[in-house]
């Protein structure tokens, strides 16, 4: 238990590492998940204003965007160096490196989300320090489950064609329950008196998601990843 | 390692009790239910039963059909190829 | 190869035939009359888009546990049966909401959920179709994913408030309606069973047609 840990780590401090020399992939994610935004406050407006109602839809369509191009370039770098192949070589538990990886990829979002939720805040006028904790668990849990499908799905579709358009095609459908529960809980906390019983409630959906998407990933990786 | 993971499944039913706990509090949607509907909506019952019955056999009879002509391709490849590499042993 | 299941299509058809004989004797409901006949197809090829789901995760596990290459086939026809299957229930659904709610469509949580549960296993097809090699193991993973989804489907309807009808109506039939149901249901079953072996035949002989390339290649 306490090696898979420690591989885990390792690889999501390597991820980092590699990550921190270049910032590529942190400072274009972040700024498309801006444009993202911006986008629908242009396109969304009534009367000349964006649209408050929409701003927790919004916020996790820029999560699922950006999460959906962080994922594919991370693994794009990977099949680049062929750094993948040499993970996988090594005499380590595979699951240990989904772990590892998942970990890098949730350090990334949580940076995204750091920009993005006062970016709405301030276009959408939404009340994003109302109930802090509970946007931080909606968060946390929702991109846990986004992000647990994904990397399982980035890491598999490295070797195949179309992996391009593929990644969404395969991710969206299974995550959107995710995202749909992301939107509600926030889009509770978000109303004029938060609604803390409706938030708890798809908080606690988001995490039954996250234990069976993580658990299902975790099962799955090794035979997906083996020739 | 399956232990892990044996654990995360347990884990499972814990939020699920949870969310049993806890029904969504705010309503769906509000429905008033009508005692009788306006004539102008009254739509006609049995072209929808028969439409989606029809849909039914359409969508069935389609996929045997598309079943039926892959088959008789591939019997018919199979066949060429199984001469094709009889001959071969032959020569 | 069709001759093996003909007394199993003789009974499928003659039971098709019958169908709407069957179907017609059953009681009129109270608020929803003569299209909620339409129960008697759509709840049937529900539960089998279930079963379906079921096959196709079950037998993407064996694949990819096992590297079974013959569940990988069966996985494939149990996936292409979701998708038909899935369609029928999409669409007779609709067809029934617009005389019974009065729309098509609505976002609630059992809809929407069967229709990603849908959408899920036309991603299945796709990556088998454009995903190129090695997509069996990842259509395989998305199939799990696929399976796992079921249960949420079934029990959406319960938990929330949909327009939905609960999953306790098939339960607590009118005594009527029991017998157009479940011979609908055997009916189905039938039907199912005979498509899902013919198409895993279509599969292996694909197999054996690629296999013959490879020896006339040699």
């Amino acid at each position: 238990m306490k090696q898979f840990l420690r591989v885990a780590w390792v690889v999501m401090r390597k991820d980092l590492t590699v990550e921190m020399r270049s910032r590529e992939i942190v400072y274009t994610t972040v700024f498309f998940a801006a444009s993202c935004v911006l986008v629908f406050a242009f396109a969304l407006v009534r009367e000349g204003r964006p649209l408050e109602d929409a701003s927790a839809g919004i916020l996790w369509i820029a999560i699922a965007f950006a999460g959906t191009l962080a994922l594919g370039r991370t693994f794009e770098r990977e099949r680049h160096t062929e750094t993948l192949r040499a993970l996988m070589l090594a005499p380590s538990d595979r699951p240990a490196i989904y772990l590892g990886k998942l970990l890098g990829v949730l350090v990334l979002m949580a940076i995204v989300e750091a920009v993005l939720v006062p970016m709405i805040g301030l276009l959408f006028h939404a009340p994003v320090f109302a109930r802090p904790l509970w946007l931080a668990a909606l968060l946390a849990a929702g991109t846990l489950g986004f992000a647990s499908v994904g990397t399982l799905f980035a890491a598999m579709l490295v070797r195949a064609r179309s992996r391009d358009v593929l990644l969404p095609v395969l991710l969206y459908p299974i995550t959107i329950p995710v995202i749909i529960a992301g939107v509600r809980g926030t889009a509770a906390i978000f109303q004029a008196t938060p609604d803390e019983p409706m938030a708890r409630f798809w908080t606690a959906l988001l995490v039954f998601f996250d234990v069976v998407f993580v658990t299902l990933s975790l099962w799955t990786f090794e035979p997906l990843m083996t020739e | 390692m399956k232990k892990t993971v044996l654990l995360l499944v347990l884990l499972v039913f814990l939020p699920g009790a949870l969310l049993w706990a806890q029904q969504p509090a705010a309503p769906q949607g509000d429905f008033v239910p009508l005692s009788s509907i306006p004539q102008t909506e009254q739509l006609p019952a049995a072209p929808m039963v028969i439409g989606a019955y029809a849909f039914v056999w359409v969508a069935l009879l389609g996929y045997v059909w598309s079943l039926w002509r892959r088959m008789t391709r591939l019997e018919r490849e199979l066949a060429d190829l199984q001469r094709r590499v009889q001959k071969h042993e032959g020569s | 190869m069709t001759r093996i299941f003909v007394p199993l299509v003789i009974i499928a058809m003659v039971m098709f035939a019958f169908a709407p004989l069957v179907v017609a004797s059953a009681p009129l409901e109270q608020t929803m009359g003569l299209v909620q006949k339409i129960f008697y197809f759509h709840v049937p090829s529900a539960m089998l888009l279930f079963v379906s789901a079921f096959v196709c995760g079950i037998a993407s596990a064996i694949f990819l546990f096992r590297r079974s290459a013959a569940a990988d086939r069966v996985a494939l026809a149990a996936g292409e049966l979701v998708v038909l299957f899935g369609l029928i229930v999409l669409v007779t659904g609709p067809i029934w909401a617009r005389k019974a709610w009065g729309v098509w469509w609505e976002w609630d949580a059992r809809l929407t959920s069967s229709l990603l549960l849908w959408m899920i296993f036309v991603a299945y097809l796709m990556v088998r179709r454009f995903g190129g090699p090695g997509s069996e193991k990842l259509a395989g993973a998305m199939a799990l994913f696929g399976m796992a989804n079921v249960p949420f489907v079934y029990v959406s309807v319960n938990y929330w408030r949909t327009l939905h009808p609960k999953t306790s109506v098939v339960m607590t039939l009118a005594p009527g309606m029991r017998g157009p149901f479940w011979f609908s249901v055997a009916a189905f079953t039938i039907l199912y069973l005979l498509l899902l072996t013919l198409r895993k035949r279509l599969e292996d002989r694909q197999a054996m047609v690629e296999q013959l390339y490879l020896a006339v290649e040699e």
